[in-house]
């Protein structure tokens, strides 16, 4: 019975807790867009977006490097290295991209969100904001949301890229595989919609669904020291599940079914 | 006189807990009110109930007759553009530096030129006696001047209602001063409403027009300060004179002393 009792109640829980951001998204994306907003969505893509892209390129490049390695060592038992560039970037593309950049990014950017809110809730910053009927939802989390959903597609159009330049640089210029089919069978294997617009689309959903976990669980948390280090560890477990679960769903259903 | 802030049976509880039992209170227009009352009574929860940031168990707030509890989200903000509260913790915004926080309420709410802006903000810098710190950050003010800086944002806009929520606490007697005499004058020129939340009784009772004291959950008295300071009742005597033994406990309710430590 209380077993049954504590189930229901986590429920609900739960429940109130996803309402609670609904409303959180709904207030920041219905905000009345203001002409005041858009110097503090760009000074937000600088901190998530442009700040990040050390962390990205670096990573970037090591896995292109890394993949090049593998798949030539497995290729070239089969005198299939010349494939080696689609393989590259195909997986960076449809995959590695969108996910790896949202797994960094809630780890980077998404954490530093929540950590930032929490502490703007917990210094009373958020109700002060409140009581100069100047609404946070706006002022605060609606240029954190849009600068997330801005950068992230970004990020990993050139995390993409760099490690697609990174695969070159092992197999191309180190290993030998010629650089003529490295790039020629990659241009003609890789599809404009089905591989780079897909990959995409899989990144904004992303982007989108890593900053409102970030978002929430800052705008969300217990304003004191404890609360805000867990809310911080919440977004980088719920938006990594996130991602993985999701990027399931989406390759399912822009590559699985035929 | 009208009444600005109208609080009628207000009964609030956080959980299981009751803070206010039924509570009924007036805040006359253009009057100073002070709130007393011990550490941990609810003072800072009243000025939120006022500022529509917690809503109340049963019982009503009223804004110029209007039911602050039941207005609508947009309502609400419209009527927060003639309140301001300082916040006890300052709660500047911790990303701008002084002069830009305290420009913050006048650059979201008017179209005025920064020209403009720059004067007003310095003027009330001089007042509250930080206009060289305007190009310091909040994490470089000291405690007493990081409040002293989040007054002059309160006042920014020349709201109609100001809640000051301890604005006395950390600063020394010359600075004290000041702000008594500011509060004072705010009142005075701007015919401003101001609820001032202090423990300080002597500066409250020189600038109050009226008084109120809270304690276990209700008001035990209220008054000018000539009334209060002659009243005969010993809870507000107590508070008066600031001794721990009396009617007012001191202490959060707690299982006696003797049965904590001999684990009776
Ligand atoms: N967020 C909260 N959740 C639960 N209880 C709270 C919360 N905030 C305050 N309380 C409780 O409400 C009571 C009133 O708090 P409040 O901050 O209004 O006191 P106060 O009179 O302003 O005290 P002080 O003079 O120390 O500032 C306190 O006893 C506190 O335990
Ligand atoms: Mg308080």
């Amino acid at each position: 019975m209380e077993a049954l009792a504590k189930l229901g109640r986590s429920t609900l829980d739960k429940f109130s807790a996803l309402g609670r951001a609904t409303f959180v998204l709904l207030g920041a994306v219905m905000s009345v867009p203001q002409l005041k907003n858009i110097p503090l969505t760009i000074k937000q893509i600088y901190v998530v977006g442009v700040q990040s892209l050390s962390i990205i390129i670096v990573s970037g490049l090591f896995i292109g490097m890394v993949m090049a390695l593998q798949g030539y060592t497995i290729l070239v038992d089969y005198g299939a290295e010349g494939s080696l560039g689609p393989m590259v970037a195909l997986s960076l593309l449809r995959e590695l991209g969108p996910v790896v950049t949202a797994l960094l990014f809630a780890g980077r950017a998404g954490s530093a969100l929540t950590a930032e809110i929490g502490l703007m809730k917990a210094t009373e910053q958020l109700s002060s904001l409140e009581m100069m009927a100047v609404d946070p939802l706006r002022r605060i989390v609606a240029p954190r949301l849009w600068a997330g959903v801005i950068s992230m597609p970004m990020l990993a159009i050139i995390f993409s890229a760099v490690g697609i330049l990174g695969g070159h640089l092992v197999g191309v210029d180190w290993l030998g595989v010629d650089a003529g089919s490295y790039w020629s069978i990659m241009q003609s294997t890789v599809e404009w919609n089905e591989d780079v617009l897909n990959g995409f689309i899989k990144s904004i959903v992303f982007a989108f669904v890593v900053t409102w976990i970030a978002i929430f669980k800052g705008y969300d948390s217990i304003p004191t020291s404890e609360g805000i280090s867990a809310a911080t560890t919440q977004t980088v477990v719920y938006s990594s599940l996130a991602v993985l679960g999701l990027d399931f769903v989406l390759t399912a259903i822009m590559f699985g079914i035929e | 006189m009208n009444n600005l802030i109208e609080i009628d049976s207000l009964t609030f509880k956080r959980g299981e807990r009751t803070i206010y039992d039924n509570i009924s209170l007036q805040i006359k227009e253009g009057q100073t009110t002070a709130v007393m009352g011990p550490s941990g009574i609810g003072k800072t929860t009243l000025l939120k109930l006022i500022g529509g940031q917690l809503s109340p168990t049963s019982g009503d707030i009223k804004f110029r007759g209007e039911s602050i509890p039941n207005m609508k989200r947009s309502r609400l903000f419209n009527v927060r553009r003639q309140m301001s509260m300082l916040f006890q913790s300052g709660a500047l915004f911790t990303d701008m530096t002084v002069f830009d926080n305290i420009a913050f309420p006048i650059r979201e709410h008017t179209n005025l030129s920064e020209e403009f802006i720059r004067t007003v903000v310095l003027m009330k810098l001089q007042a509250v006696g930080l206009r060289g710190a305007a190009d310091l950050m909040p994490s470089e003010l000291s405690g007493g001047m990081a409040r002293r800086a989040a007054l002059a944002r309160s006042i920014a806009l020349d709201p109609e209602l100001i809640m000051y929520d301890e604005p006395f606490a950390g600063q020394d007697p010359i600075s004290m001063g000041v702000l008594v005499k500011l509060i004072k004058q705010l009142n005075n020129a701007l015919k401003l409403t101001s609820v001032v939340v202090t423990h300080d009784v002597k500066e409250v009772m020189s600038i109050a027009d009226y008084v109120y004291i809270l304690a276990e959950k209700k008001i035990i008295g209220s008054g000018t300060p000539e009334e209060i300071r002659q009243s005969d009742s010993a809870l507000v005597q107590q508070f008066l004179k600031g001794q721990a033994d009396g009617p007012v406990p001191f202490h959060y309710p707690a299982k006696e002393i003797t049965a904590e430590f001999l684990g009776a």
